[in-house]
């Protein structure tokens, strides 16, 4: 059993866990990410994390309610305890003095970004974060990010905090500008693939970090499978990073949806039970 | 002397057309008349050809004699004093390749059924602590720690051994369960999870400690572990990584490996979602393909989860099947189909990434290959496409290689296994011992433990000395 030490409401859908895992502390990395199961009926679901403290002995995680599982996830306290959870899983991001590195986070990813961009700064880089969201009420993290990063440019889909638009159009405005070195680009499939699309014509090297469907999270199913310069990759022994001019997008994403018809039906049960306990 | 009795006494099992849609045990195991009555053909020869047989060196002719005189508790102790799996190894172990392929009565007829004897066993064991002597005490601690990377038959089997022995040891297991293959690939019918968290319950009971989702190479490396408190590690770590077929197709929605499908149904106990939160989907027309025993075992899940047909692909003909026999003939008479001289060309989808055909050559067999089995050749021009909307490929696995990436001085093969002593296990980096399928590859419950048994005796004996 691991404790939550803390929980934060970031936004109305967005939580944060601090969750007591010291083994786990002492060895995570930027980029790597957990796998935590909820019960005895839960399913084993996996989250980047989002900060450590070897001191305290504890990962942070941050996640969103989407499904059942993140649904149930959220009905969880400080003091509460989750039954599984394990890691530090995957490879870690490449850290190295590259340059000038862009990190760009789209929605709830600023999460996973935050500690690959302060690596990325004490490894000596200059580092520009963007972020986004659709809008306002969903940012969180602003002054995180800012202090991990050398600069910062938010954006929101519709205008209603920061500069309007999609996190793509900073980024295309860097790489016409100046030199960048690297681009880090982590959030949904859609908002990474367009990322790379942006920097291919630079020839910017850009590493995403991917989140296919996953069980065991140790190479041991093969569910992530990817496709990654015409090879099939593992996502959880093999990434989750990897070169974003090279991801089979539409296989990603068709992946992504086998489970749909299911997904629905657990939510929709799930949100039967807690209208009846209410 | 009494008349040789060559017929073994029937195994009461679940009707093939009821237990084709539940995941309950399949055999439902002797009555005590029944176990009494087989028993009771045991000639109790002087050869003791059986015992030979037997991977962990169990006293068979003794336990069988307990049964026969009807002192359970007397059979149990024999049983357990060399097998602390015996509720699992009286179910999965190929009794018909070793113990039972060397029992005078075979020469003859059918040979004693001693798997289902140990069965029995095990089973009044479990039902009948009351009946029992209190446990041993634990002995004197020797003060040494052994780290036990791996809860599969291997593992535990290490770990009982070293405990009985008084050493201190700690299992480390990367799922949130002990028993590896026993609990995430062999499904419930055939194996029920109960009975493998009770052997597990009666390792712990020897003072083993068990440390849960902890993946060795990431939360320690092996040389982390002998620098801290571990005077011996023992590599359990089975061979978790699923093979593919390698053609065109295979990452299609609704193709599986083995791996994933069992895992999804028998550890996550997807086959009882949405009250379980794993979801596995559910085919119309199902193809496995394999002919070994997890390919049996994943055909056999798949008709339970409710899939109209259920298809076996299988490039060799039904004589080189790997799968035990006893598995391919329950799987038959549960209307398992048997595509055989059948290998898969590529994998056909649909606009949305779903499967939905397996285009095939028809084989035939040529020469004898290296594995003595005759080779399959493809027929030129034979391609035909099977419907299906999930399919599951159950070729085999490899090890993981994320112990042998991340520990120094180990070696290994080509194909991923950690090179060790075939009689005790020693691998070239001093203390660390390896055992089971991460050192022959995919192979069977039985033959881990043995291994593991051999281990836990060169490491007790290595711990002596130091």
């Amino acid at each position: 059993m691991y404790k939550i030490l803390l929980r934060q409401d970031l936004v109305p859908d967005i939580h944060l866990f601090k969750v007591e895992a010291p083994a786990v502390a002492r060895k995570a990395q930027p980029g790597q990410f957990i796998v935590i199961k909820i019960d005895e009926k839960g399913e084993r679901i996996p989250l980047t994390v989002a900060d450590w403290d070897e001191q305290e002995g504890s990962i942070t995680i941050i996640f969103m309610e989407v499904g059942a599982t993140t649904h149930r996830l959220a009905q969880l306290k400080g003091g509460d305890f989750v039954e599984n959870f394990v890691g530090p899983l995957g490879v870690p991001t490449h850290i190295d003095k590259f340059g000038t590195v862009v990190c760009v986070a789209g929605g709830f990813a600023v999460a996973p970004i935050k500690p690959i961009a302060r690596a990325l700064k004490q490894a000596g880089n200059r580092v520009i974060s963007i972020m986004g969201a659709r809008n306002k009420n969903l940012l969180f993290w602003e002054d995180e990010l800012r202090s991990a990063s050398d600069q910062l440019i938010v954006t929101t889909d519709d205008g209603s905090y920061a500069r309007k638009g999609l996190v793509t159009e900073p980024l295309q405005e860097l790489l016409e500008s100046e030199k960048i070195d690297r681009v880090i680009a982590i959030g949904p499939s859609l908002m990474m693939k367009f990322c790379a699309k942006t920097t291919e014509p630079f020839g910017v090297k850009t590493f995403v970090s991917l989140n296919p469907i996953m069980v065991d999270g140790t190479g041991m199913c093969g569910c992530c499978r990817v496709s990654v310069g015409g090879e099939t990759k593992f996502a959880c022994v093999d990434g989750p990073d990897f070169d974003g001019h090279q991801v089979d997008w539409d296989l990603l994403m068709a992946r992504q949806r086998i489970y749909l018809k299911e997904e629905k039906c657990a939510l929709e049960q799930w949100q039967a039970q807690a209208g009846h306990h209410s | 002397m009494a008349k040789l009795n060559l017929n073994r006494e029937p195994m009461p099992r679940q009707d093939p057309k009821v237990r084709g849609r539940n995941f309950n045990e399949v055999a439902l195991g002797y009555t005590p008349e029944q176990a009494q009555a087989e028993a009771s053909r045991c000639i109790q020869c002087p050869k003791r050809p059986c015992a030979e047989g037997c991977p962990v060196g169990v006293d068979i002719p003794g336990f069988i004699k307990a049964l026969q005189d009807g002192n359970m508790p007397e059979a149990v102790k024999i049983l357990k004093s060399k097998n602390s799996l015996p509720g699992i190894c009286g179910r999965v172990c190929p009794q018909e390749m070793q113990c039972e392929a060397k029992c005078s009565l075979a020469k003859k007829g059918a040979p004693i059924a001693i798997g289902r004897l140990e069965r029995f066993v095990a089973d009044w064991e479990r039902t009948n602590q009351e009946a029992l002597d209190a446990p041993a005490p634990l002995p004197q601690s020797t003060g040494k720690q052994v780290a036990v990377v791996g809860s599969g038959p291997a593992g535990l089997t290490v770990a009982a051994d070293l405990a009985k022995l008084g050493h201190r040891v700690t299992i480390f297991e990367a799922l949130h369960v002990a028993g590896g293959v026993l609990m995430y690939g062999i499904p419930e019918f055939r194996l029920p999870k109960g009975i493998v968290q009770n052997e597990v319950n009666y390792v712990t009971s020897l003072g083993v400690e068990l440390k849960l989702d902890s993946v060795i190479g990431k939360i320690s490396t092996v040389d982390e572990l002998l620098d801290s408190d571990y005077q011996a590690v023992f590599l359990g770590t089975g061979a978790g990584l699923p093979m593919f077929l390698n053609i065109p197709g295979e990452n299609l929605n609704g193709i599986y490996s083995a791996n994933e499908f069992l895992t999804r149904v028998n550890l996550m106990k997807g086959y009882r979602f949405p009250e379980y939160d794993t979801p596995v989907k559910v085919g119309r027309k199902v193809a496995v393909v394999g002919g070994g025993n997890v390919a049996m075992d994943s055909a056999r899940c798949a008709l339970r989860l409710g899939a109209d047909e259920v298809y076996i692909v299988y490039r060799r003909s039904e004589a080189e099947m790997p799968a035990r026999r006893e598995e391919v003939e329950n799987a038959q008479e549960e209307g398992i189909q048997f595509k055989l001289l059948t290998n898969p060309k590529r994998l056909l989808g649909d606009k949305e990434n779903w499967v939905t055909g397996i285009e095939c050559y028809k084989m035939e067999l040529g020469e004898p290959d290296a594995s003595g089995r005759r080779r399959p050749v493809t027929v030129p021009g034979s391609e035909f496409v099977i419907d299906v909307d999930v399919v599951i490929i159950a070729l085999g696995t490899t090890p993981n290689p994320l112990i042998a990436s991340t520990t120094k001085g180990l070696e290994t093969t080509g194909r991923g296994t950690v090179v060790a002593d075939a009689e005790t296990g020693k691998t070239v980096k001093p203390g660390v011992w390896a055992g089971g399928d991460i050192v022959t590859g995919a192979a069977t419950v039985i033959s881990a433990m043995g291994a593991g048994k051999q281990a836990a005796a060169a490491i007790d004996a290595y711990l002596k000395e130091s």
